[in-house]
């Protein structure tokens, strides 16, 4: 172990026991943090605009310190957002409840009962996020417009529920193979039923499981953009395509647009905050825990 | 698809699935009704996803052997591969399936390694190591929307923007960098949202290596450079593969940041495939050729991504449950 110990400034990119005093160490340290703070500058940025008057904003060079205004929030709210952050809302949480009212019976089915063919099922899934969206967009909207379902926010629920469902099964059948198959006999040999001894074995332990599986298809659906904008107008925009009127407006709008894009992206960096843990395994699709 | 029932046998040879348990009962073999009871929790989101996912491929297809525009109503009549014809002589067609391969490669590339970088930083116990960590995954959690009108406006703008500030002293000057460097603009954006992915991916490659293959290595006298080329980089490849493969799906799709940031301009010189079909079919309401361009991506697409995908998945499934 000494040994190990006083070859710790080579060895920067394991985590092993380290001295105290290690200026290596300490050097790696401050770059760790000029790395996470250099690419959280831009978001810090916007938010900062958000809290200043247009006039701030615009100054070479820029201005770091100044008198914070909510005026932009003001302006945002008072500009109509509110209808598209309702619009976001309602197809983010309406697309994530279906997503797992599809996706967890179908996890389970592909994991703990052994469906015949699973990964054929399981590959078909995951070939559907393969397939680029554009391609199918215009289709979709001759459909969409024929049942009268253009500027409909169900339009969006629906095509975000198959957006986020390969997501969903994957990661959901990560998650139940977790549980161990002892567990499931034992129940079932005290006679509980299928149904008994999923509620009260199974759900809690793939629980947490849900709720990140969930939390990530929201981000998504928040965040999701190409569908929106071909498929919406005034009644069922969301919050991104709220932001489109920024990237036309002339004149002194760096503050309002700030404020704006802050509204709009605050929501799902929160919950990817709370999610961070599970991102990967859900971005990958269950391959990385 | 795929949940037909030819044989018999409950045998199902499945390497995803391979710790089949001996103990597990064999159910009746040839049992219809018990195989469609099995299958049955399956079936609902299997049918959902048919019918919204591959349904309209079919119809692209349908739409790729149509001269249609939405501008003549009347104008609909099948015209056989003319439309795929008029894409594959299309020069602006070819700049921008150019441009895709050029922005999503170049992305994924520069993101990989810069997360393998910030990885090995952020790999090892420091004070805040959990609120830098915090810090580097917001870009990529920040609405690609928001992140990209920052980008275009408070970051890049040739006055104003914090780019040319900081770059300043290096002679930036005023350099409209979404006009005169599009691409380069566009690639930056996305290296920005997209390295916290790769960092969160090796950082879990990190997290999972043998503690003690790195200690015997160590014993035995290795430096740490050469314990990161011997040991570690060969464990982080299908880390790394699947990090750029991945990358390749999600990015080769990317509308919003050429949406918000340079609308493919100018002209066409930072459009992708996406933006490109969008044009055409929304703008230029020309539905038969955007469908037929849909198709030549959705091969190309598949050929790549399925023998990719197929090959580290299988690596991963079988690492994992040996």
């Amino acid at each position: 172990m000494t040994a190990v110990a006083e070859r710790t400034r080579d060895e920067s990119s394991e985590v092993v026991p380290r001295k105290k005093s290690n200026i290596g160490g300490s050097l790696l340290t401050v770059l760790a943090w000029i790395v996470g703070i250099g690419f959280f500058f831009p978001v810090f940025w916007m938010v900062l605009t958000a809290f200043k008057q247009e006039r701030a904003a615009y100054t070479d060079p820029p201005t770091l310190f100044f008198t914070p205004t909510l005026d932009q929030f003001a302006a945002v709210f008072g500009g109509g957002i509110t209808p598209y952050l309702l619009n976001s809302l309602f197809a983010t949480v309406m697309s994530t409840v279906l997503v797992l009212l599809l996706g967890t019976p179908a996890a389970f089915a592909l994991s703990l009962r052994q469906v015949k063919r699973t990964q054929d099922v399981l590959f078909f899934f995951i070939s559907t996020k393969m397939l680029p969206i554009v391609a199918a967009i215009v289709p979709i909207y001759v459909v969409v417009n024929f049942i009268g379902a253009l500027d409909n926010v169900w339009t969006l629920v629906v095509l975000y529920t198959a957006m986020n469902l390969p997501i969903a099964v994957w990661m959901m059948r990560s998650f139940f193979l977790e549980v161990p198959k002892e567990l499931l006999e034992a129940a079932s040999m005290d006679g509980a039923s299928l149904w008994r001894s999923l509620r009260e074995v199974v759900l809690p332990i793939i629980s947490p499981g849900m709720a990140a599986t969930g939390l990530i298809c929201m981000i998504f659906a928040w965040n999701e953009f190409f569908f929106a904008v071909n498929l919406t107008a005034a009644q069922a925009a969301t919050v991104p395509v709220y932001l489109v009127g920024f990237i036309t407006s002339e004149g002194l709008y760096f503050a309002s647009l700030c404020a704006a894009a802050t509204v709009a992206a605050l929501p799902v960096v929160i919950i990817g905050w709370i999610a961070q843990n599970k991102l990967v395994q859900g971005l990958s699709f269950g391959a990385v825990k | 698809m795929s949940t037909s029932e030819k044989s018999g046998s409950t045998a199902v040879a499945d390497p995803a699935t391979k710790p089949a348990k001996p103990e597990r009962p064999a159910v009746g073999p040839g049992s219809r009704r018990d195989g469609w009871i099995r299958r049955g929790p399956l079936l609902p989101a299997l049918i959902f996803t048919i019918i919204v996912t591959q349904l309209p491929f079919l119809f692209t297809i349908y739409y790729s052997t149509q001269s249609w525009n939405l501008v003549n109503p009347g104008s609909q009549r099948f015209v056989g591969f003319e439309n795929y014809v008029t894409v594959f002589t299309d020069s602006q067609f070819r700049g921008v399936a150019l441009n895709s391969i050029v922005l999503t490669l170049g992305s994924v590339f520069i993101a990989m390694v810069l997360g393998l970088a910030v990885a090995l930083l952020l790999n090892r116990t420091f004070p805040g190591r959990g609120v830098v960590r915090t810090l580097l995954i917001t870009p990529f959690l920040i609405t690609p929307v928001a992140g990209a009108l920052i980008w275009q406006t408070v970051m890049f703008d040739p006055t104003y923007g914090l780019v040319n500030f900081v770059l300043g002293p290096f002679g930036a000057g005023t350099t409209d960098w979404i006009s005169s460097f599009p691409r380069t603009a566009i690639v930056v954006a996305l290296v920005w949202q997209w390295t916290p992915f790769m960092m969160l991916l090796i950082l879990a490659g990190l997290g999972s290596q043998p503690q003690e293959v790195l200690e015997a290595a160590r014993v035995d006298g290795a430096t740490g450079f050469a314990v990161f080329r011997e040991v570690t980089l060969p464990h982080l490849r299908r880390f790394i593969e699947l990090g750029i493969v991945l990358g390749a799906i999600y990015l080769v799709n990317t509308f919003d940041t050429i949406y918000m940031m340079t609308q493919g301009g100018p002209g066409t010189a930072s459009a992708n495939l996406p933006f490109y079909i969008y044009q055409r079919a929304f703008l230029g309401f020309d539905i038969g050729q955007s469908a037929a361009m849909g198709v030549v991506t959705v091969i190309a697409t598949i050929i790549v991504a399925t023998l990719a995908l197929r090959l580290i998945f299988r690596s991963f499934s079988a690492a994992e449950e040996v």
